[in-house]
């Protein structure tokens, strides 16, 4: 108690020091008084009783000192005090402290957001109720595309039943596309995103409905009523969060869908699942309708409490290869395989490397920004000699002084956090707003109370790293010689200029790695966009088109034909197709075999399947190698045929020329009419897998995305399309109007993000290391003039001089790029996996990068060494 | 709170000759001294503690009387004694202190323990030197 009670009173007076004081100095003047009264009666002159007094009682600055110490918070005391000197010498002080609090603003605002960035992807679980529990299901075969990730819905059914690792298997349909139902109410139709889960999907993720309620198990039902649940996102912007939504019906594609509540804010199923992608509503998958349509469903699960993932995945072992594709039509192999694998690592797993290298990107940029602050504090602290050496003859104890200069640094660090978190705060903020960046979890990354301890450590760190070596001087410091080396017009010290030069060698150095890196990142980024992708993303675009076909092939081909034609005849469209899948966005795949061969395990493989019209190798700038094209002539009746890709031709007819040749696809024969070049249909990085080509005369699409080559930049064509398109049918919804070159940049995004990002921070690097080369040549001119004038006045040239100063640079740039070249050939080997068609001691990245130190270097120099070539001897010397 | 005998707070001889010099008073020690002196003689101002702990001491303790100050401010802080500014025999304003009961009670303790380890020294320093057994 009595502890605690001291403590509260401690506090008390460390506030209320006026009062205190003036109660103690009351108390001692009337102890004296009563000392000397006392004295007197005892016969003492007043003189004498007084001087007896003030000796019995000691030193009365001492008793006040101990007193102010034992009532108060004496710590506390000291603190105020060197923050209060502090912030007088950094008043006066205003360059140095706007460049410091700037640089370290910069250096830690990087690092705060980046950190942000990986506790979002990598370090935070993710949004669910007990994410650990939470796994993916997809195939082992890393070939084919969706369809060969997906199951299902009898395979999901069994699966279901038969579990006993998993406490719940749930699912969404994998191939919706954007914008694909049209919202009916007034004026024109509004194109959403809508998504089939199955009807346990949210309970197995663990999602509360932030208004109404999830799906109930009679709406996944045939027959059922038709619900929806809105994601929040769309509900405030559609429905201006109006909570009466609950329970009213709203018109989807023509039909009224009942609302039966809206999804939370912290619910983004694009971030999580498919990066870059938003979903407006959901509705119940009803498994029954689905039976037919292959392998639609992405699966999930929820380990029981207490089961591995490793026992979930021997279980998926033994289950998948039993599981039937359709129990209707038992014939039909499914071959499953599963791999069970973390949710969080399967979303955020292929990006681990990428974010930790740039983790190390940006712990280097604060490595420099400290090296930096420590030459700029030892260049000051030289200069502060004097007041050091006068504060230490006046009684101030070494750790005193080392307290103090640290006192400077936490002081400058703290106002570079506070100028870094605003950064970070901006920086993410931009981020989480940037859809076309197809990373995960972007749009929940923000700056949070983990990031905030984040900064105060790094900010701590940095401050101790920094304050340390001007500390470390001064504990090492001799009165005698800092008075010595503090002389007139001498020279700094041999050791202060080493340490120095030391410092701007590490800078240089680290500069060096972080160079090597971006230029690394940068070639294989440039490699990706060289890529040939098989197609012309630049001046094409798409956008969907809404008809009605009614199921009939020839009403179909009429509608296309009409829509293909009426565009076409707009001006500056040079060329028009339809196809239901673009590259590098959704795909299905389907099989394809030479008719009357058989074919062992694992030779044939999952095909890319696209339904088109004639024309859409036109639009889309694909280059047709022999045969011909899909022709209107193509029709429902006449003979069906298919166009192969390169690889397909290749595999199925090696040495053999395959057109003429009658091909099987997915059970129809087709004849081969034509090759086409490969195209690159996941990402610009993957080489192309297995593709062909139906006519939809012939097939049934999967929707219409109209893709319009164009004379102009494919944006002044978007209204003049738009007009066309609802002429032909007024129930075209307003959906955008996407270059294809978007489409590339969707798939590239995240290599560019990185690229963009660690660029920067090279630059940040170069510019660092540049101040430190700066800041070290002019200060040793400055400290020289008096030398130089000497040379000058016994003969030397401007130009020796000159020379002299640049050649002392271009020595720490050598040294320092010579470790540095060391240091990037070990590093760049740690991102290897990261490059792409860059080999990672490319000589061109080595050799720009010491061609760029060099020119930062020899600037940096070039700057003070014409200052010391226009130094004036006579004045030099007279001045000091 | 009970004592250990390693944190004591040790009245050391300011030179090796005991006796020709005075005692150095460590903190501890004089906060024992003050709650003492404060509960035999009751309320008494600072003045009078110093006064009477170097009679009592008969004059062998080296007592800085401005010392006692920080010691009295403390006892203070923690509860043991409370303070009133009072008027002097010889009408002069003062500031009075008195022990509280809490106070006591920490007196009865540390009392305990100055005297045991008092005991203790006693009979360390009495040993008899190798060979006298």
């Amino acid at each position: 108690m009595s502890v605690l009670r001291e403590a509260v009173n401690r506090v008390r007076s460390f506030f209320h020091k006026p009062e205190r004081d003036a109660e103690m100095e009351a108390e001692l003047r009337s102890h004296l008084e009563l000392a000397i009264a006392e004295n007197m009666q005892q016969g003492m002159s007043a003189e004498e009783a007084r001087r007896r007094a003030l000796v019995r009682f000691g030193g009365v600055e001492q008793a006040k000192e101990l007193h102010r110490e034992k009532r108060g918070l004496p710590w506390l005391d000291v603190l105020m005090q060197d923050l209060k000197f502090t912030f007088r010498t950094l008043r006066r002080d205003r360059g140095f402290a706007a460049i410091a609090i700037l640089i370290l603003g910069l250096g830690i605002g990087a690092n705060v957001a980046v950190f942000s960035v990986v506790n979002t992807v990598l370090l935070r679980p993710l949004p669910f109720k007990e994410p650990q529990q939470l796994v993916r299901i997809l195939s082992k075969k890393s070939e084919g595309g969706e369809s060969s990730k997906t199951y299902s819905t009898d395979a999901t059914k069994e699966f279901q039943e038969r579990t006993r690792t998993l406490q719940a298997v749930s699912g969404y349909f994998a191939f919706s596309s954007s914008d694909n139902v049209k919202l009916i109410g007034e004026g024109q139709p509004l194109p959403l995103t809508g998504l089939l889960v199955m009807g346990n999907f949210f309970q197995t993720l663990g999602v509360e409905p932030a208004l109404g309620r999830l799906f109930t198990p009679a709406e996944s039902q045939k027959n059922a009523g038709q619900v929806t649940l809105l994601s929040n996102a769309f509900w405030k912007r559609r429905f201006h969060g109006d909570r009466s939504i609950v329970g009213r019906a709203i018109n989807f594609d023509g039909m009224p869908y009942t609302v039966v509540g809206v999804l939370p804010e912290t619910f983004d199923f694009g971030s999580v699942f498919s990066p870059g992608a938003k979903v407006d509503a959901y509705m119940p998958a009803v498994m029954e309708n689905m039976e037919e349509w292959g392998n639609t469903l992405a699966l999930i699960g929820r380990l029981r409490p207490g089961v591995t993932r490793v026992q979930a995945q021997t279980e998926a072992d033994l289950i998948f290869p039993q599981l039937p594709s359709d129990l209707k039509h038992p014939q039909w192999k499914a071959d499953y395989t599963a791999q069970v694998i973390g949710l969080k690592d399967y979303v955020s797993g292929k990006l681990r490397r990428s974010l930790i290298v740039l983790w190390c990107a940006v712990g280097m940029i604060l490595l420099i920004v400290c090296v930096n602050l420590s030459n700029l504090l030892l260049a000051r602290a030289a200069t502060r000699n004097k007041e050091f050496a006068l504060r230490s003859a006046l009684g101030a104890g070494r750790m005193r002084l080392v307290r103090q200069l640290l006192t400077e640094s936490l002081v400058l660090s703290a106002a570079g956090a506070v100028l870094g978190l605003g950064t970070a705060f901006a920086v993410t903020g931009w981020l989480a707003h940037q859809g076309s960046i197809a990373l995960p979890l972007l749009s929940s990354v923000r700056v949070d109370a983990t990031a905030l301890a984040w900064t105060v450590a790094i900010a701590l760190v940095t401050a101790v790293l920094f304050g340390l070596t001007p500390g470390l001087k001064i504990a090492h410091w001799e009165l005698v010689e800092a008075l010595k080396d503090s002389g007139h017009g001498a020279s700094e010290g041999r050791g202060h200029e080493r340490m120095r030069s030391v410092l701007v060698i590490s800078e240089v150095a680290l500069a060096c790695v972080l160079v090597v890196g971006a230029g690394l990142l940068l070639r294989s980024f440039l490699r990706v966009l060289d890529v040939d992708l098989g197609f012309q993303p630049s001046r094409s675009a798409a956008i969907q088109v809404d008809y009605n076909d009614k199921g009939d092939n020839a009403l179909r081909t009429a509608i296309w034909r009409n829509v293909i034609e009426r565009v076409q005849a707009i001006p500056g469209v040079e060329a028009a197709g339809i196809s239901d899948n673009l590259p590098m966005s959704r795909n299905r795949s389907w099989v394809v075999w030479a008719k009357g061969r058989t074919y062992s395990k694992g030779q044939l493989q999952d095909t890319f399947v696209y339904i088109v019209s004639p024309g859409y190798l036109r639009a889309m700038g694909m280059r047709l190698v022999e045969g011909r094209d899909i022709a209107w002539e193509d029709g429902p009746k006449s003979q069906k045929v298919v166009l192969i890709n390169e690889t397909v031709a290749r595999r199925l007819w090696p040495g053999e020329d395959p057109v003429g040749k009658t091909a099987n696809a997915s059970g129809t024969e087709a004849l081969v009419i034509g090759v086409v070049a490969d195209v690159r249909e996941t990402n610009a990085e993957e080489g192309a897998g297995w593709q062909m080509y139906l006519p939809a005369s012939q097939f049934g699409p999967d929707g219409a995305e109209l893709v319009v080559r164009t004379k102009l930049p494919p944006e002044e064509l978007a209204s003049s399309v738009m007009t066309t398109l609802r002429q032909i049918n007024p129930g075209q919804p307003a959906v955008e109007f996407r270059t294809i070159q978007q489409l590339v940049d969707h798939a590239t995004s995240p290599r560019k993000f990185f690229v963009v990002l660690v660029s920067i921070f090279a630059g940040l690097g170069l510019l660092l290391a540049a101040l430190g080369i700066y800041g070290v040549i002019s200060y040793s001119v400055t400290q020289k003039t008096q030398e130089i004038g000497i040379r000058m006045a016994l003969g030397a040239t401007q130009g020796r001089v000159q020379r002299d100063v640049l050649a002392k640079t271009l020595r720490m740039a050598v040294v320092g790029t010579t470790v540095g070249i060391v240091a990037s050939v070990g590093v760049s080997r740690l991102i290897a996996t990261l490059l792409f068609g860059t080999q990672p001691t490319d000589v061109v990245t080595f050799a720009a990068m010491v061609v760029a130190l060099g020119a930062v270097a020899f600037v940096a120099g070039y700057v003070p060494a014409r200052r010391a070539s226009r130094i004036e001897p006579s004045i030099a010397l007279r001045s000091s | 709170m009970p004592h250990k005998l390693w944190h004591a707070y040790v009245v050391l001889p300011q030179e090796d000759h005991v006796g020709e010099s005075k005692l150095d008073l460590l903190q501890g020690t004089l906060d024992v001294m003050v709650l003492q002196t404060l509960h035999t003689l009751g309320s008494l101002h600072g003045y009078g503690i110093a006064r009477r702990i170097e009679q009592v001491s008969g004059d062998e303790v080296l007592l800085n009387q401005g010392t006692i100050y920080a010691s009295l401010v403390r006892l203070q802080q923690r509860g043991w004694i409370s303070a009133e500014w009072g008027t002097s025999d010889n009408n002069r304003k003062a500031k009075y202190y008195a022990i509280t009961r809490e106070g006591r009670k920490q007196l009865a303790k540390d009392a305990a323990y100055w005297q045991r380890l008092a005991k203790v020294m006693g009979r360390v320093l009495a040993m008899p030197a190798e060979g006298e057994l």
